[in-house]
């Protein structure tokens, strides 16, 4: 029995760090020029636990088969531990979490505090139950001002623009979907109309809440042209489930096109 | 812990169960029952009239904003060109349509039965269909989909229950009654934020909704004093004052401005 046990713990762990070590269900692409940092740091963290968790695996499985019943009707003996033992993993333990920790903080805060490159294209994006929006401020490079009273999804002004009496708001471009430029500095402010929600592109390992009331400013460079998919991954209400729009990263030919195809749409 | 203490214990930990997870609270009603229906009004109908007309705009139409659908493909899939927001939209004869017409005042004193048809609310390539309808109070609203997407109808009333139900592709048809009359009821769908529908509930089957022409009539309308009005949503409201004689066809036309 002792034996099947610790035959059943070894598989579990062979069969688990296979499936990390064959990369049968690893991460979508990076298509981000600072997602490689990210990405360094989540394997940097699997092989670490990993490796822990694999000897912590093997010596229960160990153990198990060694202290087994050997039907000499001797009685099992507890040990009450060892203070310096537990003492030195616990700090051990400790000290690895949070080396980890600061690690993983120092790549988040170069991704965060820090200004994007100038010259970056300028974009809002706007959360709402249950959709998202994007404002491009046009030739004039200025986004105009937003009224709430004046918002009317009906009408299709879903951000309360003025076009008629604010000037900085006639070229603004609204779209429902977020076009980039392929290998150049995007800045995005993030707005949220009514309630908390989290922007979210797996390929460009960007993730960042929207907070109403706030306007919150990340940056990046897309790498890949290609289609990708941006999901809400803060639960705002029932239709959470289906807060999603598309990332369209594109040439800069195809940009400009196609920021011309948006224009000519408000 | 003897027999005694035990029922005890039991009575306590149910008790408590019940005021933390709520107990079944007797339902409150938003909103009384429709009073019983009263009898019909006999309604001589050798002598009713009718009152019809057109509704006209004057001025440059408003540009409508295109509606871009790309979250929910689709959406966009059940579309061969681009898609106009229907609020603000004026025909090629410079006459309305979705204007909502009825009897303001003037019908009170009579009682009209609940019609046993239904009113359907159709959405079809993201979009409500009609824009804009009319219902009796108490009469069935039945929403359909023809879209492969889900829908969450939600009307955002004054006087009515507000509601909110999601409506899966296939879904079977949702049945809902507002019971108070109410001028406009918005509703909109939280999954696609530019579909919006206006629904005019009235205490009479004096109303309707302007189309491609412009024009409305009301009809059966016993002889008396009038009030109608003309509801848009994007041009405000008109009213006018019609008397109608027995058997007679009054005309009452109406005239928008850009607001």
């Amino acid at each position: 029995m002792a034996l099947l046990m610790a035959l059943v713990v070894t598989l579990i762990t062979v069969i688990s760090a296979a499936l990390f070590w064959a990369r049968i269900w690893w991460f979508p692409p990076d298509i981000s020029t600072h997602g490689y940092a990210i990405d360094r740091q989540i394997v940097l963290t699997l092989a670490v636990t990993g490796i822990i968790f694999i000897l912590a695996q093997l010596g229960l499985a160990y153990f198990v088969w060694r202290n087994r019943d050997r039907g000499d009707g001797r009685k099992a003996n507890y040990s009450h531990g060892n203070d310096k033992l537990e003492a030195t993993w616990t700090i051990a333990a400790g000290v690895l979490f949070i080396g980890l920790n600061l690690m993983g903080y120092r790549i988040w805060a170069n991704m965060h505090f820090t200004g994007a490159e100038p010259g970056a294209a300028q974009i809002e994006v706007w959360g709402q139950q249950f959709a998202w929006y994007f404002r491009y401020p046009g030739p004039d490079g200025k986004f105009g001002p937003t009224h709430v009273e004046k918002i009317n999804d009906a009408i299709g002004n879903f951000l309360g623009l003025d076009r008629d009496k604010d000037e900085a708001s006639k070229d603004d471009i609204v779209t429902p979907t977020l076009a980039i430029p392929v290998n150049r500095p995007v800045q995005l402010t993030l707005r949220s109309k009514d309630v908390t929600h989290s922007f979210w592109v797996r390929e460009l390992r960007m993730k960042q809440d929207l907070v109403p009331g706030m306007e919150i400013p990340i940056h990046f460079t897309a790498t890949q042209p290609g289609r990708y998919e941006i999901a809400c991954v803060e639960l705002c209400g029932m239709g959470h489930y289906r807060m999603r729009a598309f990332l369209e990263v594109l040439s800069d030919e195809d940009y400009a096109a196609w920021l011309g195809r948006m224009a000519a749409a408000q | 812990m003897n027999k005694e203490n035990a029922r005890w214990f039991w009575i306590v930990v149910v008790v408590l169960m019940m005021v933390g997870c709520g107990a079944p609270e007797p339902e409150v009603s938003e909103q009384p029952e429709a009073p019983a229906e009263q009898a019909a009004t006999p309604i001589d109908q050798s002598t009713v009239g009718s009152i019809g007309g057109k509704i006209s705009f004057e001025g440059t139409k408003p540009k409508l904003a295109r509606i871009m659908m790309d979250q929910d493909p689709v959406c966009v899939e059940k579309h061969s060109g681009p898609v106009y927001a229907e609020d603000g939209m004026v025909n090629d004869d410079g006459t309305l349509p979705n204007a909502f017409v009825y009897v303001k005042t003037g019908a009170e004193k009579y009682n009209f039965p609940t019609p046993t048809g239904s009113v359907e609310l159709d959405q079809d390539g993201c979009l409500y269909k009609p824009h804009v309808l009319g219902i009796m109070a108490g009469q069935t609203l039945q929403i359909l989909t023809k879209d492969p997407t889900s829908h969450n109808i939600h009307p955002m009333p004054k006087d009515n229950r507000e509601w909110n139900l999601s409506q899966p592709p296939g879904g079977a048809a949702i049945e809902q009654k507002f019971s108070r009359p109410e001028i406009m009821i918005p509703v909109k769908c939280n999954q696609h934020p530019w579909m919006r529908a206006y629904i005019g509930v009235t205490r009479h089957p004096f109303f309707a909704v302007t189309g491609k022409d412009g024009t409305f009539t009301l009809k059966g309308l016993p002889p008396g004093e009038y009030t109608i009005e003309a509801w848009t949503a994007t041009f405000g409201t008109q009213e006018q004052k019609v008397t109608v004689g027995p058997s007679e066809a009054k005309t009452a036309d109406f005239s928008f401005k850009s607001s």
